[in-house]
């Protein structure tokens, strides 16, 4: 038995249907997951990608030759029966079933098992080979509730403005902005305020119909936005993490900084970032989900691109699941 | 618990001074004593769990963990590599609980709990650490993994500490960082003392805090005449306080460690002295009638000795170089200048003449540009270089700038071959930032030297990029990797040593700088740093 999806130069390829799926390179037909940038790149010739994601590449990657798939559809791709399933990791996000010469390959994509509001939830799919991504493949990764993490911020942003200080809130801009937003609503009581960088995402994410927390753009204007006569003292700003160290920061006359992110789980990384406060809210799988989605998925076999592939692969082992991994230019953003 | 957890936390969070100081203010102030003088003692270093009162060593932490979280113990390793931190590792790994358990005070789970249970089986001491993991939420828990694994790590200095509690007292610092050197029992007691506006007879059985010097970065001439101040030779010993007192002898580290016993020919020089004095200075390993001092190398063999015998006070006899005179006849001289309190040591020193204990020449240097060329001299004398001592300044504690430099020579400098990593600990747990450093000997690498730093944040996160993507093999959390990258390392001194493969000991290493212009085959030989040796 051949492996139907390998990897290329260009990304990983499925031979049987003549498709890469999130090519790094330039190629005829690209299979996309999901619309972050270290999965979906310009200059391919055809995209295919689920209906709630075409959106997001829209805004990403402007006007392109786009093939729009419902979940759970199948279309043909070469030799290859192709479908996508809801992968719960930001808006549109995919994994990738094929079929071909009698094999079941899925190649998850960014994933995570935890509730979001902004997605369909992921949806475990029965296969012969599960390719996963590991990016927190260690047993410290557990993640807490977003529930609770929402009104965590919430309180840090009522301690900010006890000290008249603004509470900035790095995230990143596609996926993790709106997901905040989404699990604030409950909790907050005056807008959320939004760097330019995270306002686009946002919008799209409106348009396509998701619930958020009323936002404002930060505006200097203290006539259109009352706010900025006090340095958005009190006020929850949400900002890409490149606008940490940024000239971007000086309209806000006392702050303090936090990032969204799993990575927090860990304080060393909190600590290296200098941020005053780490909040654990991630969109990728967390260790005890990962091997939860490999049970589920039935795969006897299992391939993990990237991350900390090492301890998934030795535990699934031990486990008497045959595992490897396949190094991947995918990043490990959160 | 829950207190101490919560001050944990907002220290661990703040990066603001000010910030850390009122919240250590707001604890002391609100605590329950008992618990207040438990944290008292963590933070100021003290541990729970030692050689002698062994609650939990860190290899049984990481069995139990594994059997109590059911993780396999492999997987407990790698944990710890990407934390960095055991302590946060064990509380990551334990589930969170169902339902936490009672709240109980910090006396109270270090005495009622942890202290009972010390070096019994290790069956018991488990149940109690693994019940207590199970009761725990996770910032709890944090906490009491660290009081267990032995250092709180929370970027509070020990002056922090005592600020606070001066703050909040009204003591001065100077005489509560008195009280608390040494060892101490942590009692509601102790903390009443500590904060006692009072004299206590305790008072007079302490050493002072040391005053400690900073790095010259300036130039000399920009501190004003040289008359303004006193030239010394910086000794590379071990600083200590000779307390004589009520005719009975105390040698204090600068560690804070009491060295009675160690060094009995100080001690007997400091009891034919006649009259009781505190003084500061260097003890060293110095060959009697010798010009000057043996190598750092022979005070070490001294130091682990708790009673040497006569071969060792003969291979390596030790002296004290006196440089300051705290206390004389029971007065505290501290608030003279350094001009006068030299004049009395002077004094003192030449009415007994003993080469045991004796002064630390002054350098009078007639200009900065004299004292630059004496200088160039320091490592033939084997001395470090300068200490410049303001000569109105009063004895003052801690390491506060201005009346005290050292002005070193420039470190010696090799080009080494980076050969392994491993990550480093508190804000840098998540990269690898211990490096192993070698020269060459035929066309083998040999290591010579561990250095931590000397890298930007920048640097230090191209080095781990680099390394992870060019790691030959793993052993653990280090990483051996593709010997390619030189980097010039600077140290202070190199000895000749027999415990050391390469056959030297490097004094301070650090890096200079990655010089990313040299192949690895243009880093120096062995040889090289062997011929620098003393």
């Amino acid at each position: 038995m051949h492996d139907l999806v390998q990897r290329r130069a260009e990304g990983l390829y499925c031979p049987a249907g003549r498709f890469y799926i999130d090519p790094w390179r330039p190629v005829a037909t690209a299979v996309l997951t999901h619309g972050h940038g270290d999965h979906a790149r310009t200059g391919m010739g055809r995209y295919h990608t689920s209906a709630a994601g075409l959106p997001i590449l829209q805004w990403r990657l402007g006007q392109q030759d786009y093939r729009v798939h419902g979940y759970g559809e199948v279309f043909t791709l070469g030799d290859a029966r192709v479908s996508l399933h809801p992968a719960g990791h930001v808006l549109g996000s995919a994994q990738v079933r094929i079929e071909a010469d009698g094999q079941v390959w899925v190649v998850s994509g960014d994933y995570k098992r935890q509730p979001d509001p902004t997605c369909a939830p992921f949806e475990p799919v029965l296969c012969d080979t599960f390719i996963t991504e590991s990016t927190f493949g260690l047993p410290i990764y557990r993640w807490p509730d977003a529930a609770e993490v929402a009104r965590d911020i919430v309180q840090w942003r009522d301690q900010c403005a006890v000290r008249g200080e603004a509470a900035i809130l790095y995230c990143y801009a596609l996926g993790k902005a709106q997901r905040l937003l989404a699990e604030l609503k409950p909790f907050v009581d005056r807008p959320v305020y939004l760097h330019g960088a995270i306002a686009a995402g946002v919008e799209v994410y409106r348009r396509a119909g998701i619930d958020m927390a009323d936002t404002r753009p930060v505006i200097d204007a203290a006539d259109a936005v009352p706010a900025a006569a006090t340095g958005f003292a009190g006020e929850l700003v949400l900002a890409p993490p490149s606008a940490a160290g940024s000239a971007w920061l000086r309209r806000f006359r006392k702050a303090q900084q936090g990032f969204a992110s799993g990575w927090m789980r860990l304080r060393g990384n909190r600590r290296r970032r200098n941020m005053d406060r780490g909040f654990v809210v991630s969109d990728h799988a967390d260790w005890p989900g990962l091997l939860r989605t490999v049970r589920e998925t039935g795969a006897r076999r299992v391939i993990a691109t990237h991350g900390d592939t090492h301890a998934l692969v030795r535990t699934l082992a031990e486990a008497g699941v045959a595992a490897e991994a396949l190094e991947t230019q995918y990043g490990e953003d959160d | 618990m829950k207190r101490f957890a919560a001050l944990y936390q907002e220290l661990d969070r703040s990066t603001a001074t000010l910030d850390k100081r009122a919240a250590l203010v707001a604890y002391f102030r609100d605590a329950p004593p008992h618990d207040a003088a438990w944290a008292l003692y963590l933070l100021a270093g003290g541990k729970i769990s030692s050689a002698r009162r062994k609650v939990a060593g860190t290899g049984e932490l990481r069995a139990w963990v594994a059997a109590a979280s059911d993780t396999a113990p492999w997987l407990v390793d790698a944990s710890y590599d990407q934390v960095g931190d055991l302590a946060e590792t064990l509380a990551l790994l334990v589930p969170e609980p169902q339902r936490a358990a009672p709240e109980r005070g910090l006396a109270d789970w270090i005495e009622e709990v942890l202290l009972p249970v010390a070096n019994r089986d290790e069956v018991e001491r488990r149940e109690v650490v693994v019940a207590a993991w199970r009761g725990l939420p996770f910032d709890e828990r944090l906490v009491f993994n660290k009081m267990l694994t032995g250092s709180l790590r929370v970027g509070v200095s020990q002056r922090m500490v005592q600020q606070a509690l001066a703050e909040m007292s009204g003591v001065p610092i100077a005489r509560i960082a008195q009280r608390m050197l040494g060892t101490w029992t942590p009692s509601p007691d102790f903390l009443r003392d500590l904060l006692s506006e009072q004299d206590l007879p305790g008072d007079r059985q302490q050493p002072y805090p040391f005053f400690l010097a900073s790095p010259l970065e300036a130039e000399p001439a920009s501190l004003g005449a040289v008359d303004d101040w006193l030239v010394e030779w910086k000794w590379d010993g071990i600083r200590a306080q000779l307390i004589r007192r009520h005719g009975e002898v105390a040698l204090w580290s600068r560690g804070e460690e009491r060295l009675d016993g160690r060094f009995p020919e100080v001690e007997a020089a400091a009891a034919a002295l006649g009259v009781d004095c505190v003084l500061d200075g260097e003890l060293l390993a110095w060959g009697e009638d010798a010009a000057g001092p043996l190598p750092f190398s022979a005070l070490q063999t001294r130091i682990q000795r708790l009673k040497p015998g006569p071969k060792w006070l003969a291979e390596a006899p030790v002296r004290m170089l006196a440089y300051d005179l705290l206390e004389l006849g029971g007065t505290d001289l501290r608030e003279l200048s350094q001009a006068e309190r030299r004049r009395r040591l002077e004094a003192l020193l030449q009415r007994h003449p003993d080469p045991r204990l004796c002064l630390s020449p002054l350098v009078r240097p007639a200009s900065w540009q004299e004292a630059a060329t004496l200088r160039e001299a320091s490592r033939e004398r084997g001395v470090e270089g300068f200490m410049l001592k303001r000569a109105r300044a009063p004895y003052q504690s801690g390491r506060r700038r201005g009346d005290w430099w050292k002005w070193k020579i420039d470190p010696l400098t090799i080009d080494a071959v980076l050969l392994y990593a491993q990550s480093g600990h508190g804000r840098r747990s998540t990269l690898y930032t211990d490096y192993t450093f070698g020269l060459w000997q035929g066309d083998a690498l040999v290591p010579v030297a561990k250095a931590y730093s000397g890298l930007d944040d920048k640097e230090i996160l191209q080095l781990d990029r680099w390394l992870r993507a060019h790691t030959r093999e793993r052993y653990g959390p280090v990483r051996a990797v593709d010997p390619v990258q030189v980097f010039e390392l600077g140290f202070e001194g190199v000895n000749l040593s027999k415990r050391h493969k390469s056959g030297v000991a490097v004094r301070f290493p650090r890096i200079l700088r990655w010089r990313h212009d040299k192949p690895a085959e243009e880093a120096d030989r062995l040889d090289t740093l062997k011929a620098l040796a003393r």
